[in-house]
Order: C-alpha cells, then sequence, then structure tokens
C-alpha cells in the first residue's frame, strides 16, 4: 500500500527533452514508473530513452488510449501555469510541478483550477514523491539504484518541504531498519498544491503507514495548519517533525530568504519558536536533532504495538 | 520588492483609485513649488523603505511654501533606522472626517488573496484585529475568474459601514484587489484611506509590495511607469564584499547553483554546505552544539569543480575563518566528487594543507567512491551517511575549537 501511487501509475513528463528533464525521465523508467510519454511543443516524433514524444498532451492521451494518471511539469516558470492548465484539462489528476520561481499568483491559479477539476498538485519546487520498490515520480533519491539505497519499503510516511532533505531523512530510516511507505517532496515555495494537512487524509487512509515524519522551516502557516488538522482529527498517526533555519529567528535575519522561497519570516507567528510551540501544542513531538529521527518513531512505533 | 509610498501612491492611481494631488521632490526648492501649487497646509513625508518616520521626525506639516522648502531640506538629510531618505512627497493636508483601511494580503493556508477591509484606519491591522476583530471584514477572492464588486461591497459591509460610505469605499477595494492580483503584488494596503469632509475617499497612504519572483514580467510597471532602474533591487541588507564575490562566481557559470550570505554571521568556522535544506539543518547543527558559523552557504545543482573552489576559496578568505567545513545532505545530482575537488583546489591555491583546513567533509550520495579517493590522498576527514548532519556538524566544530584552543 502507499498514498498517490501505485504499481499501475502512469505519467507523462513535460518539458521531456529538458536537460533535467532526460535524466528524470532515465531514473524514473530504470526505478520501474511508467512513463507512457512526453511532451515538448515543437518536438513531436522524438524519443526520449524510448518514450516518446508529442506536441500536446492531448496527443499523448491518444497515443495511450486512455487516461493518463499523472504529470511531472519541468518546464521553464512562465510556461509552467499553462504545462500544468494543459495536464489537467486533459483529464490528469496528478501534477508534479518541479519547477521553481514561479510567481505566487500561477501557482493559486493552478490550484484553485486542479481543486475545481479534481485534480492534485504536488509542488511546486519539489523533487516529486516515490512508493520504494513500487513506484518513483520525480527526481527524488536520483537514480535508481541511489534511490534504492535511501529508500526501503516501511511504516513511515515522509513529507518535506526539502526535497533533499526528503532523502536524507529517509535514507535514515532505511538504516535504521524501519523504511518509508510512501516519501513527498511537497516544495519550498510560499504557496504549494498539498500541504502537509492536506495529505495527512491519505496517509491516514493507508494502511501500511503507521507513523509520519515531517520536515519543516520558517515561513508560512502550513505546520500552523497541521497543528489544527491535528486537533480536528483524532488521527491514529504518530508525528516527529523536525525544525530546520532557527537560526533565522535572529533579529537580524528578519526579512531574509533562506534556502527555499517560501522560508521567510514575514509575521510573528511564521518563525521556528512559535511553529515549534504550536507543533507541539498539537501533540506533535519536535525532535531537536535531526539524527534523533528514527529513534523516537521506533519509541512511538513500540508503544503502539 | 518593496516600494516608496510615491510610488505605491502611482500605483494605486493607475488602478483608478483616487489620491491626493501630491508631488515627489527630491531638493527643498522642488518641495517649495509643490506646495505653492497645491495653495495651503501640507504635509512633508520622508520617502523611505522603513516604518517609524513619523516618530523620528521624518513627517511635519507646513503652512507656507517657504516652510515646506525649510522642513523638507531637513528631512532630506534625515536618516531613519539607517536609511536615508530617497526624496520626501508633499501633500495637501486632507481635511479627514474618517479613516479606513483597506488592504489584500495572500492566504497561504486558503491560496487566495484575502480583502481586508476596517472602519478603524491609520492604525496598525493586526492591533485593530486583535483588540475589535468586529471593525475588521475580510474575503478572499478567485485567483481565476473576474473579481467583483460585491465581493469587496459584502467585505465592507461586515464591519457595519452602510449608506454612501459603503457605496464608495467598494470600488476601491474591489480595484485594490484586482490590482494585487494583476500586479504580482504580496501586499497591497491602503492606510490610511480617507473620507475627506466632502464626503470623497482618497488614499492618503499607500503600501505595496511585489514578489520578486514576478519583477520580470512586471516591467511595465516598473520600468515604464514608475521608471525603477533595473540595478535598484531593494534588499533589506546591503550585499557584502563575500556575498557579492560568490554571486558573481555563480554568475559567471551556468552548471549548478551556489549562494553565500554573511550578514548576521561573524564566526570562525566557514561553511560550505547544501542543499536548500540541509544548509537550514546544518547552520542550526553548528549554532546549537556551541560552533560559530562564518557564514551561510548553498551548493547544488551538480556545480563545477570551479565553482565549488570559488565558493570554498571566498569562505576561506573571510576575516577570522580558521576551518571549513564542507557537508551536505544526501546527494543524487550534485557529484560529490567534483566539489571534493573544488575545495581541496580552493585550499591548495590558498597555500593551506587541505587535511588541516577542511575540519570535515560530509556528502553522501553520487560519485562518493570516486571522491573519497581524493580525500584519502589530501588526508581530509570525511564520512558518508552514517554519520548524520548533526554529528558531522558537531565534529566540525570540535576540530575549529581545538585548534582555536
Amino acid at each position: 500500500m502507499s498514498i498517490l501511487l501505485s504499481k499501475g501509475t502512469t505519467f507523462i513528463v513535460q518539458g521531456i527533452t529538458g536537460r533535467e528533464a532526460v535524466n528524470l525521465t532515465r531514473e524514473c523508467l530504470d526505478y520501474g514508473s511508467q512513463i507512457v510519454g512526453g511532451v515538448t511543443p515543437g518536438r513531436k516524433g522524438r524519443e526520449v530513452h524510448g518514450v516518446p514524444v508529442f506536441d500536446t498532451v492531448a496527443q499523448a492521451v491518444e497515443h495511450h488510449g486512455g487516461p493518463i494518471d499523472g504529470s511531472v511539469v519541468t518546464v521553464p516558470p512562465a510556461f509552467t501555469k499553462d504545462a500544468v492548465f494543459e495536464a489537467i484539462l486533459n483529464g490528469i489528476k496528478l501534477v508534479v510541478v518541479v519547477t521553481e520561481r514561479i510567481p505566487r499568483g500561477d501557482v493559486a491559479q493552478m490550484v484553485e483550477l486542479a481543486d475545481r477539476e479534481g485534480a492534485r498538485i504536488i509542488g511546486p519546487n519539489c523533487l516529486g514523491l516515490i512508493v520504494p520498490e513500487v513506484c518513483k515520480m520525480g527526481g527524488i533519491g536520483g537514480p535508481a539504484k541511489d534511490a534504492a539505497k535511501a529508500y526501503a519499503p516501511g511504516p513511515v510516511g515522509v513529507m518535506s518541504r526539502s526535497g533533499g532533505m526528503t532523502t536524507e531523512i529517509s535514507s535514515s530510516l532505511t538504516q535504521a531498519g524501519l523504511g518509508v511507505s510512501t516519501a513527498v517532496s511537497i516544495g519550498g515555495d510560499a504557496i504549494i498544491g498539498s500541504t502537509y494537512a492536506e495529505l495527512m487524509p491519505f496517509f491516514e487512509a493507508d494502511k501500511q503507514t503507521k507513523a509520519i515524519v515531517i520536515y519543516t522551516e520558517p515561513g508560512g502557516r502550513m505546520e500552523a495548519q497541521l497543528a489544527e488538522w491535528v486537533k480536528d482529527n483524532d488521527s491514529r498517526l504518530p508525528i516527529v517533525a523536525f525544525m530546520a533555519g532557527k537560526f533565522m529567528d535572529d533579529e537580524e535575519m528578519k526579512g531574509m530568504s533562506f534556502g527555499h522561497a517560501g522560508t521567510i519570516v514575514e509575521g510573528k507567528e511564521d518563525t521556528a519558536t512559535e511553529k515549534i510551540a504550536r507543533l507541539e501544542a498539537a501533540g506533535i513531538r519536535v525532535v531537536e536533532r535531526i539524527d534523533q529521527i528514527p529513534t523516537v518513531i521506533k519509541e512511538k512505533l513500540g508503544v503502539l504495538a | 520588492m518593496r516600494f516608496f509610498e510615491f510610488e505605491a501612491r502611482k500605483i494605486v492611481e493607475l488602478a483608478g483609485i483616487p489620491v491626493t494631488r501630491y508631488g515627489f521632490c527630491t531638493t527643498p526648492e522642488e518641495a517649495r513649488a509643490a506646495a505653492a501649487e497645491i495653495g495651503g497646509p501640507v504635509v512633508i513625508k520622508s520617502q523611505v523603505l522603513t516604518g517609524g518616520r513619523m516618530k523620528a521626525g521624518g513627517v511635519k506639516f507646513a503652512d507656507t511654501p517657504d516652510e515646506a522648502a525649510a522642513h523638507a531640506e531637513a528631512i532630506l538629510k534625515l536618516e531613519i533606522n539607517g536609511h536615508m531618505p530617497r526624496g520626501v512627497l508633499v501633500d495637501p493636508k486632507a481635511e479627514v472626517k474618517q479613516e479606513y483601511y483597506a488592504g489584500v494580503v495572500w492566504d497561504g493556508t486558503a491560496k487566495r488573496p484575502l480583502m481586508l477591509f476596517s472602519d478603524m484606519g491609520g492604525i496598525d491591522i493586526e492591533e485593530v484585529a486583535r483588540t475589535h476583530p468586529d471593525h475588521v471584514g475580510r474575503g478572499h477572492v478567485s485567483n481565476l475568474f473576474p473579481i467583483p464588486d460585491f465581493e469587496a461591497k459584502q467585505t465592507i459591509a461586515a464591519t457595519g459601514v452602510t449608506g454612501s460610505q459603503l457605496n464608495r469605499a467598494t470600488p476601491i477595494l474591489a480595484r485594490l484587489a484586482r490590482l494585487f492580483r494583476e500586479n504580482d503584488m504580496t501586499l497591497a494596503e491602503i492606510n490610511p484611506l480617507a473620507e475627506l469632509t466632502d464626503g470623497s475617499f482618497v488614499a492618503l497612504d499607500a503600501h505595496m509590495e511585489m514578489e520578486n519572483e514576478a519583477v520580470g514580467r512586471q516591467k511595465r510597471l516598473l520600468r515604464k511607469e514608475l521608471q525603477i532602474a533595473e540595478d535598484d533591487t531593494r534588499e533589506v541588507y546591503e550585499h557584502s564584499e563575500f556575498e557579492e564575490n560568490v554571486a558573481a562566481i555563480d554568475a559567471a557559470d551556468h552548471r549548478g547553483v551556489i549562494q553565500g550570505k554573511d550578514h548576521g554571521f561573524t564566526g570562525n568556522l566557514g561553511l560550505v554546505i547544501g542543499a536548500g535544506g540541509g544548509s537550514l539543518t546544518l547552520t542550526d547543527a553548528v549554532r546549537n552544539q556551541g560552533g560559530k558559523p562564518a557564514n551561510y552557504s548553498e551548493i547544488g545543482g551538480n556545480p563545477s569543480v570551479a565553482k565549488a573552489c570559488g565558493l570554498a576559496k571566498e569562505v576561506l578568505q573571510k576575516d577570522g575563518v580558521e576551518k571549513i567545513a564542507v557537508m551536505m545532505s544526501i546527494v543524487s545530482n550534485t557529484r560529490v566528487d567534483i566539489v571534493a575537488r573544488g575545495v581541496i583546489k580552493a585550499c591548495l591555491e590558498l597555500g593551506k594543507d587541505p587535511g588541516e583546513t577542511i575540519a570535515i567533509f560530509r556528502i553522501p550520495g553520487a560519485w562518493e567512491d570516486e571522491g573519497f579517493k581524493i580525500l584519502d590522498r589530501y588526508g581530509v576527514e570525511y564520512c558518508d551517511r552514517s554519520v548524520s548532519l548533526w554529528e558531522a556538524a558537531g565534529r566540525a566544530v570540535a576540530k575549529v575549537q581545538g585548534a582555536t584552543a
């Protein structure tokens, strides 16, 4: 079991002929993912690692002969909104947006359209998601052999605002003999398609998932939203959180952005200290050190067993 | 990107929102002329990108053009919170009957713009929201569909405002919401929005911020309408030499991305670290174990040897840096061996022993075996993913402190 992806998940890559997209396609194919087409306007008829390239999403859908589940969008920021609209309005229900530096207004438009059409967006500014030994959608974990090393199947769901830290944390869970059910790089921007709280019901419904790890940063209200979700829903899943960027609470760091576009302290409520307090008040365990995550997860799972 | 008040007023004006007949001046003579043209009492306001200008003496009233010129002269020389003014705004002293607040911000949870309105204007809206929550109206708008006036009307009516005031304020708030969306603002605020004694409404002060990611597509507004120069980026802090040098190295080569910041950092341990989340985690880990970072940095996207070398050299040449720690979260794109070559090269070019200078090298992932071989050759201490980011940072701190002691 897993969330959002399964063995049969089919997806396309929009912007497939770009350098990064070519690598990502290779990695996903090697991992066993089913990439059924790629789209780059004007490049119809080419192939990328055996994947046929089309001018439009509609052509890819027609060639596939039925609905396609997902799309990985990796086109320049000025074209991303249109690409995501094209995917959603051609019936695609899961869109991973890799591109960074997209203006917030465009992201908000994509998200609003997705909501209306019953589609889900992961990202932008993310590396996608992975279900160990089942499916990898996006650059998450890197080449198939590296992804295999960091991600073993297990009971822990991972959600992270940092793509790199998704793998760092998952690798530590794998090394500790725990493993991962599904890991989602949710993206580092101020507005993203799927927040922690919005993905929690999926993990809640997934029998394989027994605990959750989240990686968080200063900036935004996503952690407060999760804390509210936890208070309002009687979740069976213990959550362990790690907060990076505490140094940004210093007065002289005010107004500066570090790491990701969304990581900027704009108000009192989005400092690391304030977020930690909110998460803890909701019963979420916030670990001080990154290396405590596997130990605390083991404790939590032991208590449940 | 932040705007001065005179620019924010212009943006509001372009959106069809009434403003008073103000003048932006950079000399006392211009201020005298502006005051003479306005005729009657005026207010002179410092144009700085910081708050608290009233308290600092950056806002003064004048009854005559000569008085206006004298105030302008003083205000133009007045530094406020470390900022020198860009100029002064000369504004007619308005006969205000009532002050309101109109604003639009992003609601990140709803993922939509949020209109805010209050009949208690002129003061901080967060303060009003806390002390008089029933005096603040809120309303979300769509990102996809045209913004209808009635949504602004509902937001205003929620505060109890009715009559001609409601009808006059409605198009102003609706236009503010539209300009927020069309111009990629992250904040659009009119405070106070004033009802004058004749019943008309004008924006007496405005505050606007535009999203940095959108600056490229808002050129028409920025360059043509507001005449803002391309290099006038209005960062919160002036870049240090270190920051400028790192940015130049990054720009010189398209492969990979490096970033360096040192505002607020003055320690002895240089950080050559990555990627985004890894850098945040590592900077905390160094500080929480008693270390003193000399800088913040980010490496990502598989930089060239020259780029990694350039960043390491800049860090090593900062005042007070004794050692560097080269650490990243597990990499899949960036090659470990390339970063290893880069940082060793930096040490050698500066005549330093890599084994002594690099406190720790912790980058697991792509091409790590090749990287570790190179590090072995130069006697650099390294570790793989079995050593956590916390522990690696701790080892680096212990080493640099041992060297100092």
